[in-house]
Parts: C-alpha cells; sequence; structure tokens
C-alpha cells in the first residue's frame, strides 16, 4: 500500500516536472530565440509541384499529405515498387537520378540532388522560355553543400529554388528574402 | 566510400568513444552521492525517506507497481483527451487497445506506434503523457542496472538501494539536463517547439497545405537520449519537422548512444573494474560496427537504395542510424527499414534478436548484456571444472538459470509471436508485402516488441486488435520478465561473501573474456533465430538477386 501511494504520488510530480514544466520552458526558449524554426519552416516541408515550369520534388508515397505523412514501405522484391518507379522512369526518362525515381522516407522530402535538380534544368527552362544558362546558374547557386563541410549529402531545396525562379522571372527583386 | 562519409564516421565514433568515460563518471559520482536540495524536496513530497532500502523483491514490486500506475494514467489521459486542454486540433478520445498498446509501449520503453502523432495524439496527451513516460522509462531501466551493479558490489547484503532515489537521480541529473540542451540544439535547427493549431498556407501552385505543429523539439531530445524511439509525428525522425538538417541527424543519432554507452564507464566504476568495463564496451562497439558493415555493404550495392530515405541524410547516415536504433533499444528511424535491401533490413532485425545490447537501452542494454556475461562465465567455469566467479562472487545454478530465463524470455516471444501471427488471418492480413518479405515484417514485428525497440517494417498495419493486444503483451513481458530475472539474481548476489580472486579465476578484464563472450553472444542468437532468418531476409536476398517479384 505504502509503495502504490508512493508511486501515484512520484507519477504526479515528474508529470509537473517533465511532462508540464520542462515542455514549456522549451517552448519559451524556442518561441524567443528561434521564433521562425520553431513555429514550422515552411520551406522544410516539401510542396506537390506538377507544372513544368517548376522543379519538382521527389516522389511522395502520401502525395504530399502533411496529416499524416507517410511512405510507401515496399521492399525492393515488391512489384508494386517495380511499377511505381516503372511509371516514374516513362514520366521522367531512363536517365532520371535515383532519388526522382524513390519515394521518400517522410513523404515530405524537401530536397532533391544536385543531379536532379540539373537534370530538369532543360524542362524548367523550356517552359518558362528562359535561357538554359540561367536556370541553371541559380540551380548551382541554391546547391546546399555539406553542413560544416562533412556533414549529410549535397541538395538543392526544392521550394527555395522555385521561389527564386519565380522572383527571378518578376524582375530579381528580394531574391535574398526569399531564400531566408 | 567518400571521403567526407569516412570523416563523419570517424568524428561519430570517436566522440562516442572520448565522452563517454567523461560523462560515466559523472554518472557514477551522482548516482552515489548523498541527496541534493531539489532532490530531497521531491522525497518529501512523494512520502519517500532516502535511506530506505529495498530487498530485490520490494525493488521489483515497486518498478512493477510504478509502471502500473503509469499505464493506467497513461491510459487515462489518451482516453480522455478530447476533454482536456492543449488539444487545438480537437482530436478524439483514442480507442481503447490503441490506448492500451500505447501505454504499454511508452512504459516499457518500446514506443512502438500504431498511430501518427500529428492526426491521433494531442499535445497534452503528447507532453503530458508519452514524453513523461520517455523519462521515466528511461530511468527505470537505469535503476535496475544500479541495483545489479550493487548486488555485485554489495557482500553479505539484504538490499538493493531504493528505486525511488535511483528513479529521481536518474532522472533529474542525467536525462532532464542533457535533454535540455539537446531540445534546444534541435529548435535550433528547425525542430518544430509550439503550442498552436496546425496552420494553412498556399503553395506556390495554389493548393492548400496544414502545417502541422506541435512541442516536439522537447520530446525528441528525450525519444534519442532515453533511447525510447517514439516519435513525435508519424514518420519519426524521417520527418523534416523532426529531423530537418544533416547535423540534427548527427546529433540524434549520437544522443540515442551516449547514455547507453556512459552507463557501461559508470558500471565499471560502480563495481571497481574499470578494465571490465572497457571490455564490455569493446564488445558492444564491435558487435555495432560490425552490423553497421554489413548493412552499408548491402545497402549501397547498385547506385544506392533511395526508397524510403531522405536526400539530406542519403544512404549512410540512414543505415547508422538503423544499426544504432536497433543495437540501442531506441527505434526512431530516419529513413524507412521495411524498404532496405534484405540484408540490410537483416541487420537491424539481427541486432534487437541478440537483446539490443550494442549498446543497448539506456540500463536495459547493460543488463541484458549481463546476462550473457553471467553465462560466459559460467560457461567458462564449466569448461576448467570449478565453480566460477564474476566480479568476487560464485555464480553458481541459481544465476546461470535466471540469466538464461532472461535471455529465452523475449526470443521465445518473437519466435512463438511470429508463428501464431503467421497462421491466423488476420495476422496475414496486415502484411503490405508479399512474399518473404511479407515474413520479414511480422518478424521484425515480434522482434522489436519483445526487445523493447519500438522500430518497425511500417508496412505492417498494426492498428488491429490482433496486434496492438499480442504486441502489447509481448512488450510487457520482454520488459519486466527480464526485470524481473536480473532483480532476482542482483539479490542473490547482493547476499553472498566477496571471495578473492585466485589464480584459477577466470579474469574477465582481458582480451580472452571479451573473446569469448562475443562468441557466446553471436552463437546463441545465430542457434535460435538462423533457421527463421533463411526463410524471410537471406530468401530474399537470393530472389532479389535472381529478379523475382511478389
Amino acid at each position: 500500500m505504502k509503495l502504490l501511494i508512493q508511486s501515484i504520488l512520484l507519477t504526479v510530480i515528474f508529470t509537473i516536472i517533465t511532462g508540464i514544466l520542462y515542455p514549456l520552458a522549451i517552448t519559451g526558449i524556442a518561441q524567443v530565440a528561434f521564433p521562425r524554426q520553431a513555429n514550422g519552416d515552411v520551406t522544410l516541408l516539401a510542396q506537390k509541384f506538377t507544372g513544368d515550369k517548376y522543379f519538382w520534388p521527389r516522389p511522395s508515397a502520401c502525395d504530399y499529405a502533411t496529416v499524416p505523412s507517410g511512405a510507401s514501405n515496399l521492399g525492393p522484391t515488391s512489384a508494386a515498387l517495380q511499377s511505381n518507379v516503372a511509371a516514374r522512369v516513362a514520366l521522367l526518362g531512363t536517365n532520371a537520378p535515383a532519388d526522382m525515381l524513390y519515394a521518400s522516407g517522410s513523404g515530405l522530402d524537401p530536397h532533391i540532388s544536385p543531379e536532379a535538380a540539373r537534370f530538369q534544368v532543360k524542362r524548367v527552362a523550356a517552359a518558362r522560355t528562359a535561357e538554359v544558362a540561367k536556370v541553371s546558374a541559380l540551380v548551382e547557386r541554391f546547391i546546399e553543400p555539406l553542413q560544416w563541410g562533412f556533414l549529410g549529402e549535397p541538395r538543392v531545396n526544392v521550394l527555395k529554388l522555385n521561389l527564386a525562379l519565380d522572383q527571378q522571372e518578376s524582375g530579381g527583386h528580394h531574391e535574398d528574402q526569399a531564400r531566408h | 566510400m567518400k571521403q567526407n562519409e569516412v570523416f563523419q564516421l570517424l568524428a561519430f565514433f570517436g566522440l562516442l568513444v572520448a565522452l563517454a568515460p567523461l560523462l560515466g563518471a559523472y554518472m557514477a559520482r551522482v548516482f552515489d552521492g548523498q541527496p541534493r536540495k531539489l532532490e530531497r524536496l521531491i522525497y518529501r513530497l512523494g512520502g519517500v525517506r532516502a535511506d530506505e532500502e529495498m530487498s530485490w523483491k520490494r525493488y521489483f514490486a515497486a518498478v512493477l507497481l510504478f509502471n502500473v500506475v503509469g499505464i493506467v494514467t497513461l491510459m487515462a489521459i489518451e482516453m480522455t483527451q478530447a476533454w482536456l486542454p492543449f488539444n487545438p486540433q480537437h482530436l478524439p478520445n483514442v480507442p481503447w487497445a490503441l490506448a492500451l498498446n500505447t501505454a504499454i509501449s511508452f512504459i516499457t520503453n518500446t514506443n512502438w506506434q500504431a498511430y501518427s502523432g500529428e492526426n491521433t495524439m494531442s499535445y497534452f496527451t503528447q507532453m503530458a503523457g508519452l514524453a513523461v513516460h520517455n523519462f521515466l522509462s528511461a530511468a527505470t531501466g537505469i535503476a535496475v542496472l544500479l541495483a545489479l551493479a550493487r548486488g555485485l558490489k554489495r557482500a553479505s547484503a539484504q538490499s538493493l538501494g531504493s528505486f525511488w532515489v535511483d528513479l529521481t537521480r536518474a532522472t533529474l541529473y542525467v536525462l532532464l539536463p542533457l535533454s535540455l540542451v539537446l531540445s534546444v540544439i534541435l529548435v535550433s535547427q528547425g525542430v518544430v517547439q509550439n503550442l498552436a493549431p496546425y496552420r494553412t498556407v498556399k503553395t506556390l501552385e495554389g493548393a492548400e497545405q496544414v502545417i502541422p505543429g506541435g512541442p516536439a523539439a522537447s520530446q525528441v531530445a528525450i525519444k534519442q537520449l532515453g533511447t525510447n524511439g517514439g516519435g513525435f509525428f508519424g514518420q519519426n525522425s524521417a520527418h523534416p519537422f523532426e529531423n530537418p538538417t544533416p547535423l540534427s541527424n548527427f546529433v540524434e543519432m549520437f544522443g540515442l548512444l551516449i547514455v547507453a554507452a556512459s552507463l557501461v564507464y559508470a558500471f565499471g566504476l560502480l563495481v571497481g573494474d574499470k578494465r571490465h568495463a572497457w571490455c564490455l564496451f569493446g564488445v558492444m562497439l564491435v558487435l555495432l560496427v560490425g552490423s553497421f558493415a554489413v548493412a552499408w555493404w548491402a545497402e549501397s550495392q547498385s547506385a544506392g537504395n533511395m526508397e524510403g530515405k531522405e536526400q539530406r541524410f542519403g544512404v549512410m547516415n540512414s543505415v547508422l542510424f538503423a544499426v544504432a536504433t536497433t543495437g540501442t533499444s531506441c527505434g526512431a528511424v530516419n529513413a524507412m527499414h521495411d524498404s532496405f535491401t534484405p540484408l540490410a533490413g537483416l541487420m537491424p532485425m539481427w541486432n534487437m534478436m541478440l537483446g539490443c545490447i550494442a549498446f543497448g537501452g539506456v540500463g536495459a542494454g547493460l543488463y541484458g548484456m549481463m546476462m550473457h556475461v553471467l553465462l560466459t562465465v559460467f560457461i567458462a567455469g564449466l569448461m576448467v571444472g570449478r565453480t566460477p566467479e564474476y566480479l568476487g562472487k560464485k555464480i553458481q545454478a541459481w544465476e546461470a538459470t535466471w540469466a538464461v530465463v532472461a535471455i529465452l524470455i523475449p526470443n521465445f516471444l518473437i519466435l512463438i509471436g511470429s508463428a501464431v501471427a503467421c497462421s491466423v488471418a488476420t495476422g496475414l492480413a496486415g502484411l503490405n508485402n508479399a512474399g518473404p518479405h511479407g515474413l520479414s515484417e511480422i518478424f521484425y514485428a515480434y522482434a522489436s516488441a519483445s526487445n523493447n525497440n519500438g522500430s518497425a517494417f511500417a508496412g505492417l498495419n498494426v492498428n488491429t486488435y490482433f496486434y496492438n493486444l499480442t504486441l502489447g503483451g509481448a512488450m510487457f513481458l520482454g520488459r519486466f520478465g527480464v526485470i524481473l530475472a536480473v532483480l532476482a539474481i542482483a539479490g542473490h548476489l547482493a547476499a553472498k561473501k566477496t571471495v578473492p580472486a585466485s589464480p584459477g579465476t577466470f579474469p574477465t578484464n582481458g582480451l580472452t573474456f571479451a573473446c569469448v563472450l562475443f562468441g557466446v553472444i553471436i552463437i546463441i542468437g545465430a542457434l535460435t533465430f538462423f533457421p527463421a532468418l533463411c526463410l524471410g531476409p537471406i530468401v530474399e536476398h537470393g530472389l532479389m538477386l535472381t529478379g523475382r517479384n511478389f
């Protein structure tokens, strides 16, 4: 009986400390120090792009739904996966980079590989009747290098690139704002 | 193998080996010292006397009661969340079978999830329910380890310390401060931390997109540090709001290993044998790095498999996360294990089948490893025909029996559970993949639940009565069955006298011991699981090479 009372009291005490005070303190710190990140940076979630004038993100098994998002969870011997990939090859061509053929883990991967971005330059430039060299230069500018020089993989944020494209077309102002 | 990948690996494991002794020394100090001010206040409010020690039976009763109270309160919060505060999305109450499964899952440090947080759990349930038990289940694991260390250290003693004191100190001095630091780092990288309702934005092409939110960073931090693994969002650490950058990924992977690794060193200090601790550390590191090497090789064949992976992490960081999360009992994922190539998916499964002992769940990994250690010295003793000793304690039939029980409980649950699920229609109805990969999905689920890991071949639809209840049972028995065996051993060891080492004693701090221990672990794992693994990932690998699809 004594153990039961102690169990209940300590559960209540630790719920207050780790379940109320701790998360509220972190929320306070986060909202003061990093408000943009803490409230959800929209450039971190892939948007669905289908038009030719925009760069496309990686395939999404949940069609870019956010609540909740999801992955295919199909294994390499799955016939369903093979037919999904075949459909993407039919759309993009046989030389499309792997990250454009395989769906991401979150279903919301905001990034594509630099190769996948370069691969789409021609299509986007043609749809916008823009110079290939100009679009190409923009892509190169938006390649994010390895973090701290050695962490992760090189990548391009699709939404930031597309925002910059629109801005470039409308006269090139405020590009830096779009990047941040 | 690219240069930057090698550098990442060196930095990662180098930092782990360098920081574990520092944090371990700190832990050993706070676990054994006099009560401090805040701690004393908690004892007073909780009606606890810090100097009141417990026998092994009372210690176990306290662990069990405390956790049962946790299951009941957590279920109550889940099932009434619609009427509680901090529910801006007006999410309904959680149905009972899912609430029960989730409660057992978080209490047992498993964090198996048959739901997606963003459309199931209110902010209040996540914060005041799930996150709390991320702390307390981790602290419970540490407490049981401390009791075992005392059993080895004390001679002719009747008690193992106080569960309440161990629980409080692990939470207050280890888990909470580390979580504060880690959550701020995570927010700086883009992990969300707010209490606002989800907002809707217009996409560039004019559609509407809902941006989810919530107090994620504070929960993700302890989810990693406490080797819990339950994602705030359904896609866990693959979700950009839960793991946005390569740096956040690095600290999340580091977080899920560092506490367990430091505990090995702390254990060495507590029992007074640092070299023995380094032996255990070495065996764990070899198990972890070995499984990583195989998985990385398998996953890098042909162009590298990107299905279920995120571009910012790529193949290497996805595989490293996968083996780290299963070598420990974390179970967080940053890529979908279900989509790994067969041999790369085999390695996380293998890590769990060995019992999540490299470096294991906080506390749980090391006390699981201890069971293998006791078996190892017992076998070594049989070979030379004398009663084996471990750290000055005679290891006799009682200890060996309970050690075998502790090792066999999860193994039994995995094999029997999978066999049942394969033979009933409700079990097979949940499959997402056909052929041998389907068997792997079921096999993985029971391996994960029984060893309190929580990662999944997530294609399997487990939010059914059958899986919620059988996996819930596996989690509960896998956790408290093993804890019962560990505490029984600890109690019996404490009561024994310490015998001085003699020339006939098998030294447990050298290379010979490490090799025998490694052998025992691998042989037990292989004997138990090789036949079943042949039917799953191994045959799938062969079929994949011949181009067979299902």
